[in-house]
């Protein structure tokens, strides 16, 4: 089957072309993708025993459930990842849906423009803006003093509020950009049909939009799930002591405590925890991940 | 609700009231951002003490201004090229991969291709450490059996490169998938019905037609790669990228010079985003 197979969809003189092109793609996929997720599962089953020798163990797991930081953080994580793709869905959502449907035909391709142009600008950058409004000896503390709001300066930096406003607008671009093509192919009709028809716009916006931008609802949301979750800088530069984040776990497991093994069982639970929560995703709404995201 | 039915004074007032705070949401940090990096201040905060460039052009040891300022220009130098290696590559066999998986068919190919996208669903954080993990052990590996010691295979330039190029490819087998899929295929047939060589049909056909794409996807994988953080952080050697150097800056506080190198990348950012835009209007 295979040979004729092959043998029938080309011929021979276009079978080296072919593995001109099929050849660097396994490699690329093989190398760089494939052989280290396996990797991070093997050095994450490695364990230094107590006569210094690596042997195969469950300890890097066991260590992760036993400690209570760990596993909080991962939980946090997780469902602050959640908020944030919820968040970032209530917010982008009208933004899409003027743009594509109520301004004037004449501006929206300008307000795509505006809406794109701060994401083509560093994350850190754009944390780094945050930073200096919010903060103690910021921006927007000078303003509520000068105006007799407050004597002394307010901290809004370094909470749980502040990284997750953070999160959500770092993460709005990738909500925003599949809702509004999938809003785009909408055939307004749709609505005004509904409308016709006597239908609140809460019956509309319900069974008609939402519906028809489901696709594009799911592939912004695992965009911006895997962005948040895997998100380092902005938990880092703008949450305080008790925010941490599970990248930040993994980062000092590497960087300062020196104990890869130790990372790598980190590194392993969240990529089986953002591939879980994409694959449950994907279920739920019966989509597959290639229609999702192309 | 929508533009062709009548809508109640307060929906289209309300709306516009939202979609005006949202702008300001979005623009904030980057005004002030920028502003900031004019202000005649040792501290990037108001109140606002006049106009000034020392944070550009100044060499004093309090100020010491961007164009001055050697370390940190050492790492847009190494931004920079490191962003010119990966978008050649990437651009190169996210092509390759484009043509692949849209004009081809063969077994396998549908695996192949959710492999080639799972990049995007793979934390930045986990394909640093993965590489960092894979290449530290090969490295080992290699020393012990062979003696052989390979720069490559330690945190470095080199392992930053591929590191953005596993991901940055999909990026860009995306985009350029997508313009193929509008290919009609009968004017390749047409040239190869005249006697055009395949080479030659892809060369002077097909290339022409993706080229709005391909400068795209080269801009786009220029920027992911310039402004890369999370994957990068793990891979980095002795020569520090800008976004890492500046992750150290701010994280130990902070002097306007952050706000002037700021200031200069979201211009530069812009102009090229426009630049992008103006361009694939032209072309498609």
């Amino acid at each position: 089957m295979t040979a004729k197979h092959i043998g029938h969809n080309m011929k021979n003189a276009t079978s080296l072309g072919f593995y001109i092109f099929l050849v660097p793609i396994i490699l690329w996929l093989a190398l760089l993708i494939v052989i280290p997720q396996i990797e991070l599962l093997i050095m994450s089953l490695r364990f230094e025993n107590d006569d210094e020798i690596m042997v195969w163990s469950f300890e890097n797991y066991k260590e992760f459930f036993n400690n209570d930081i760990y596993w909080l953080t991962f939980l946090r994580t997780a469902m602050y990842a959640i908020f944030v793709t919820f968040l970032t869905f209530i917010i982008t959502f009208p933004i899409a849906f003027y743009i594509t449907k109520i301004v004037n035909k004449r501006y929206s391709a300008f307000l795509i423009i505006l809406l794109l142009l701060p994401f083509w600008v560093s994350e850190l950058v754009r944390v780094y803006g945050w930073t200096i409004l919010l903060r103690e000896s910021g921006v927007i503390n000078y303003f509520l003093q000068s105006m007799g709001f407050t004597s002394s300066g307010i901290e809004f930096l370094y909470n749980d509020a502040a990284m997750i406003m953070g999160l959500v607008y770092t993460s709005m671009l990738f909500m925003a950009v599949p809702l509004i093509s999938s809003l785009e192919g909408m055939d307004d009709s749709y609505i005004e049909a509904a409308h016709d028809l006597g239908a609140s716009k809460l019956t509309i916006f319900f069974k008609i939009v939402i519906p028809y931008s489901a696709s594009g609802i799911v592939s912004g949301s695992i965009v911006v799930f895997m962005l948040t979750l895997g998100n380092y800088l902005t938990p880092n530069l703008m949450g305080g002591k008790n925010s941490l984040w599970f990248t930040e776990q993994i980062y000092n497991e590497f960087i300062a405590s020196l104990n890869w093994n130790q990372g790598a069982a980190f590194g392993f639970l969240l990529l089986a925890l953002s591939s879980f929560i994409i694959w449950l995703g994907l279920k739920l709404t019966k989509q597959n991940l290639s229609k999702a995201l192309s | 609700m929508i533009r062709t039915l009548p809508n109640s004074k307060a929906y289209s007032i309300g709306f516009k009231l939202y979609v005006i705070a949202f702008f300001i949401f979005l623009f904030a940090p980057l005004m002030v951002t920028s502003v900031l990096a004019f202000n005649d201040s040792n501290f990037p905060s108001l109140p606002w003490n006049g106009f000034t460039l020392d944070w550009f052009i100044s060499d004093t040891e309090e100020r010491l201004g961007i164009l001055k300022d050697t370390q940190n220009l050492l790492s847009i130098w190494v931004s920079a090229q490191t962003a010119f290696f990966v978008s050649i590559s990437s651009l190169i066999i996210g092509t390759l991969a484009a043509f692949l998986f849209e004009r081809e068919h063969f077994r396998y190919k549908q695996f192949l291709f959710f492999l080639a996208l799972t990049p995007l669903v793979i934390p930045g954080v986990i394909l640093g450490i993965s590489l960092l993990l894979s290449v530290n052990s090969t490295g080992l590996f290699l020393e012990d059996n062979f003696a052989l010691d390979l720069e490559i295979l330690r945190p470095s330039f080199w392992l930053v490169v591929l590191g953005q190029f596993a991901f940055i490819t999909t990026f860009v087998l995306l985009v350029v998938s997508a313009r193929l899929k509008k290919f009609d295929n009968s004017l390749e047939e047409a040239a190869l019905n005249l006697g055009a060589s395949k080479f030659q049909s892809i060369r002077y056909i097909i290339i022409p037609f993706l080229k709005p794409a391909l400068i795209g996807a080269g801009a786009v994988a220029f920027l992911m790669s310039f402004e890369n953080f999370n994957t990068t952080l793990f891979l980095i050697g002795s020569e520090t990228t800008l976004p890492v150097n500046l992750y150290l800056q701010v994280r130990d506080g902070s002097t306007p010079v952050i706000n002037a190198i700021s200031f200069l990348l979201i211009m530069g950012t812009s102009v090229l985003a426009i630049l992008n835009l103006i361009f694939s209007k032209k072309k498609s």
